[in-house]
């Protein structure tokens, strides 16, 4: 087998491993957390009686290990089970909210991470004059907000003093695809908002890093120009911060937008996770939290893959 | 290398909020707490940045919260470097086994939800600032670890790596004579964002519960606190959230000098 | 305060449509006309069919269910009200008015009580509604099975039988004169006996369609529905907006055309906007900090009396409700319910009594009040301003910050003096009975006074209305004097609404959650 596929199946293989690891320790933070789902459901109007009818349904009366080993069970037939707070099966539950998910991720990617390399390379290009500060200060102002805030600015200026777009992101299965990217557009804007400073900076030092390197000197000698040098000679050398930051970024867009779900009542991954976790609905956070779990372990595979390809030396050192 | 001005404006920020954080309670007209007006007022001679959303002066708190919010960011963004930047070296010089435990561990802990774990953490430890920056370094030290250990991937398979391996070099020696030179600026440049998002971490951990406890203010949670504001055109948040920036920009005037400097020194020593 | 109210009331009156439902007036009579009445826009047309209706709500989670056992916040109980109805329903002045029942009348010593059904009246399956169908939708939420929300409430009735084709019978464990109000409670939903709660078939003005836990809820008109003048809008889209900015912006741009909790800090400025109206409220619901009246230091009278003197209750109902709310007097009884006690005197802030009371509690050192923005909106901000009050009276409050998460099941009713909210009873004897009774399931303060006890169980006996009167107004002061809660504001109920919809019934208890069947368009 090529070293490489098998790197990639043994971090597979390692990968199953490691969701193991994390749904089990997802499900006892979730048991650690004060309150069950009984008392949760019930909120304010709880009263013991309600609430003990309702754990000897649900089978919340047996010792957590047996709870854990019989979702697992399920799990590994393929039965994610289902909700303990409305009976819902989860793969119903998900289904459409995974799709929303990764469609608003894909769309945000699509536009902020060549915007952010692109915007790097000129700031590299052009590095301590006035556009490369213009593009620092104002990528920066940008996450100097939480998301959230961002959300509320763009809805108030496009919104509702503009009438451009909507504010609240609504789809629906079946819409058409450009309705859907219409209706989406303030969320993406936010996002992108959000995670082009950290890719655009990192492209910047990696390519200022490696302009550094002897082969640099050696093409300045040659006398090609200096774009010609960033773009061909450093920028292919600086891929491996570059592609990690992307990464990190990625899975952040796919685990961490669940304020921007909120502000745009966009029905996505991350609001179902913070509703189950609230109302302690373990086979939800679980089911949930695997997905979750599962983008970081393949986004770090990839990166780690693209890494090793980016660079002939590692490629062949291993 | 001569500085330039950018870095010289860097400095200034850094220098005017360092001396707020320093002075901060000395300078404020107000108390941290003290109901001094109305909700929102506008700008005015009294109250020179208006007021928040309970009617305290939004210049006094920016004052009495400087030093709490950039020490705990710094504190937590710092202790996070060490801690992923140490792992991370270590998982790319020596590789092997070593590596493997280290980077599966690594994507465990980034696999749980940050909800999650900072609700047990919530649970099980009492809040306090520093079990906030415990929990941010933490969190943040898995991502260093992961830029840390691929820049110093594509150093060790160097040629001159090589040859201090082979020379016999101890593990020290290579990370710090030839691993953390070549490999410093993107870690620079990581550092002046991870400083920035720290605090606006740091403020929706202290929403969730976890950490700095009201009336006492942090930037982020500022922002936060009068953020419906912004829905009908009031500046207001706008004023912690520019405090956030100016300071994030200041640090990335300095970081893009480092770079310069860290960079072109390097191009001295190894022609 | 003063000069905040007035600029509210111009701008309201003159200057800018506003609603505002002066609830206190109305049911206080003539003479207690305080404020000039505020004119609603004079409408040319009345009601007229057709439309679809968009409601923004809040209160809404992924992990919701249909079925009415669950409901426990305005989202699904607005939900709840398109698709059914109960036996009961309260008017504008919080009196039990018939729906799914026709009449009522209890025993002389009210411990039963038979219930006459609307006859003709049919779910949306086409099924009649009889007597077997109430006594199945009201056990949902009794006997020990039950997982209902309302098991609390119910416990009151023993048996409920069908004792005729459109009768149902009620006997009681205790008498009591309040069982109507009981079963206008919102859980307590009419379906199909023997039909599944989680799909549920109701006689309600609307049928769902389409239901997105946490995301929308489409509902279409029942074509048949029973009740005149109700359900005028083709279809109701009902959307989950749990964020306020997001529900305030989808109002000013005509995504939405009701929204329900605004901000009393944003209130004076989305009036402002275009197209907007602001509907204002009063309403049964008080937000409370409680104290543990059991354990120390707070099983100290002077103590508690320390903690009500030194709140300064009007600058909370300024600053934290901007004035849409009305001060309270540490109990629960609302200024416009029948039996509140007008002879009280209202508790001001003295630090000088706080400061007395302290020292003769012989407590030292600070006081720590658990809260959280979970207890009641703005209460770390109100935690915050007490603080300030009770520096004053040289008492030292230490605001610790719960999280959000788990509030009500590990700080409330665990810690000893943390923040509370109540939504309000229909009646003076539900709201006691629930927080105020020695063994209520929900009795918050742990004040127990079997005195106290004595009387409720009297007065809710009581048919004669000058003796309930009496004994209700001594319960009110034993509270006041004695009780752990202290109960600094009233807050209104503030909603948003374009201007071309109206119909909105004001019910100052639970208010608004029957909006879907009320509003129309005025513009069709």
């Amino acid at each position: 087998m090529h070293p490489l596929l098998r790197l990639v199946a043994q971090r597979l293989v390692l990968g199953a491993g490691t969701l193991l690891v994390v749904s089990a320790l997802i499900f006892a933070g979730t048991e650690i957390l004060p309150g069950d789902v009984a008392q949760a459901i019930l909120g304010q109007t709880a009263t013991p009686e309600a609430v003990a009818a309702i754990r000897e349904d649900l089978g919340l009366d047996r010792p957590a290990w047996v709870r854990y080993l019989d979702w697992l069970a399920g799990f590994l037939r393929g039965d994610l089970g289902t909700s303990l707070a409305n009976r819902v099966p989860i793969s119903e539950m998900i289904a459409g909210r995974l799709e929303n998910t990764l469609f608003l991720a894909g769309v945000a990617a699509a536009i902020a991470v060549p915007v952010a390399i692109t915007l790097g390379v000129i700031a590299a290009r052009f590095r301590e004059t006035w556009l490369d500060k213009t593009i620092s200060i104002v990528t920066l102002s940008a996450i100097s907000m939480p998301e959230f805030f961002i959300g509320y600015i763009l809805i108030f200026v496009f919104a509702v003093k503009l009438f451009w777009v909507p504010s609240i992101a609504s789809v629906f299965p079946g819409m058409d695809f450009l309705d859907r990217l219409y209706a989406v557009s303030l969320p993406v804007a936010t996002l992108s908002l959000v995670v082009i400073a950290h890719m655009m900076r990192m492209t910047r030092a990696a390519i200022v890093n490696v302009m550094a390197s002897p082969y640099i000197e050696t093409a300045e000698l040659k006398g090609l120009t200096r774009s010609r040098i960033t773009l061909h000679h450093a920028l292919p050398n600086a891929l491996s911060p570059i592609i990690n930051v992307v990464v990190i970024n990625l899975a952040y867009l796919v685990v961490g937008v669940v304020v921007v779900e909120v502000v745009f009542v966009y029905p996505g991954m991350g609001q179902l996770m913070v509703d189950a976790v609230a109302k302690r609905d373990v086979p939800v956070v679980q089911a949930t939290g695997i997905i979750f779990a599962a983008t970081y372990v393949l986004l770090n595979l990839t990166a780690d893959v693209l890494a090793i390809l980016a660079n002939p030396r590692i490629r062949h050192a291993r | 290398m001569r500085p330039r001005a950018s870095v010289l404006v860097g400095f200034a920020i850094i220098a005017v909020y360092a001396a707020a954080a320093l002075l901060g309670p000395l300078l404020s007209p107000y108390g941290e707490a003290e109901v001094v007006g109305d909700v929102w007022e506008p700008f005015s001679a009294a109250h020179p940045l208006g007021t928040d959303n309970l009617g305290r002066d939004m210049l006094s708190r920016l004052l009495w919260g400087a030093s709490r919010t950039i020490g705990v960011a710094l504190a937590a963004t710092l202790l996070a470097f060490g801690i992923g930047m140490t792992l991370g070296y270590l998982a790319a010089v020596v590789g092997g086994w070593v590596d493997m435990i280290l980077s599966r561990g690594i994507d465990t802990l980034m696999a749980i939800p940050t909800l999650i774990f900072a609700l047990v953490v919530l649970a099980v430890l009492p809040p306090s600032v520093v079990i906030l920056i415990l929990v941010i370094a933490v969190l943040d030290s898995t991502r260093v670890f992961r830029l840390a250990r691929a820049v110093a991937m594509d150093v060790v398979v160097m040629d001159f790596v090589e040859v201090a391996r082979l020379r016999g070099e101890r593990l020290g020696w290579i990370v710090f004579r030839e691993v953390l030179p070549n490999t410093l600026p993107p870690l620079i440049a990581e550092f002046g964002l991870r400083f920035c998002f720290a605090f606006l971490f740091l403020s929706s951990l202290s929403f969730l519960g976890l950490g700095i406890q009201p009336p006492a203010a942090d930037w982020g949670g500022m922002v936060r606190d009068n953020a419906n504001a912004i829905s009908f055109g009031l500046p207001i948040p706008l004023i912690p959230a520019a405090a956030i920036a100016i300071l994030t920009i200041g640090v990335n005037l300095v970081v893009d000098w480092q770079l310069e400097r860290s960079s072109g020194a390097r191009r001295g020593v190894r022609p | 305060m003063t000069e905040n109210a007035e600029h509210r009331d111009r701008r309201g009156g003159l200057l800018l449509p506003r609603r505002r439902f002066l609830g206190s007036t109305a049911l206080l009579g003539a003479s207690a006309a305080l404020a000039p009445g505020l004119l609603r826009p004079v409408r040319a047309q009345g009601p007229q069919r057709g439309g679809q209706l968009k409601l923004g709500m809040d209160g809404a989670a992924a992990t919701d269910s249909l079925d009415p056992a669950t409901y426990t916040a305005t989202y699904m109980q607005v939900v709840g009200y398109q698709w059914g109805n109960c036996l009961v329903e309260l008017d504008e002045k919080v009196r039990p008015v018939p729906e799914l029942a026709e009449s009522w009348e209890a025993s002389a010593d009210a411990s039963v009580w038979v219930f006459k059904l609307r006859k003709g009246v049919t779910f949306h399956n086409g099924k009649e509604m009889t007597a077997a169908d109430v006594v199945y939708s009201v056990n949902h939420h009794r006997g020990p099975e039950s997982k209902s929300g309302a098991k609390g409430y119910l416990e009151v009735i023993k048996d409920v039988r069908a004792t005729g084709e459109y009768e149902v019978t009620f006997d009681l464990e205790t008498p009591s004169a309040d069982l109507p109000y009981v079963l206008s409670d919102y859980h307590v939903l009419i379906v199909p006996e023997g039909s599944d709660f989680t799909k549920p078939i109701g006689t309600g003005p609307y049928v769902i369609e389409s239901f997105e836990p946490g995301v929308r809820t489409l509902a279409r008109r029942n074509p048949d529905y029973w009740k005149e003048g109700r359900g005028w809008v083709d279809s109701v889209e009902t959307l989950a907006l749990n964020d306020l900015t997001a529900r305030t912006s989808a109002l000013q741009t005509g995504a939405v055309h009701f929204i329900n909790r605004l901000d009393p800090k944003t209130v004076n400025l989305l009036e402002r906007a275009p197209g907007v109206l602001v509907i204002d409220v009063p309403s049964a619901g008080h937000y409370t900090f409680v104290m543990r009246a059991d354990t120390p230091p707070f099983d100290n009278n002077h103590l508690r009396l320390a903690l009500k003197w030194g709140i300064d209750r009007e600058e909370l109902v300024d600053k934290i409700l901007r004035g849409y709310g009305r001060v309270g007097n540490d109990h629960p009884i609302p200024d416009f319910d029948p039996f509140f006690n007008r002879e009280l005197p209202q508790r001001g802030y003295d630090p000088d009594k706080a400061k007395f009371h302290f020292g003769k509690s012989g407590h030292d050192g600070p006081i720590r009040l658990h809260i959280a923005d979970a207890a009641f909106t703005g209460a770390v901000d109100a935690a915050q301003l007490y603080a300030q009050h009770l520096a004053k009276a040289g008492i030292e409050l230490e605001v610790v910050r719960e999280p959000n998460d788990g509030y009500w099941s590990n700080v409330w009713m665990k810690k000893p003096f943390v923040g509370s909210y109540w939504g309000g009873r229909p009646t003076a004897d539900l709201m006691f009975s629930v927080a105020y009774k020695s063994d209520a399931p929900w009795n918050e303060s742990f004040w127990k006074r079997p005195e106290f006890d004595k009387l409720l169980i009297e007065a809710r006996a009581e048919l004669d209305v000058e003796k309930r009167r009496q004994l209700y107004w001594e319960m009110q002061k034993m509270v006041w004097e004695d009780g752990g809660e202290i109960i600094p504001m009233f807050n209104n109920y503030l909603f948003g609404s374009r201007d071309n919809i109206d119909g909105f019934v004001p019910v100052p208890v639970l208010t608004g959650l029957r909006v879907s069947e009320q509003l129309y368009f005025t513009d069709l």
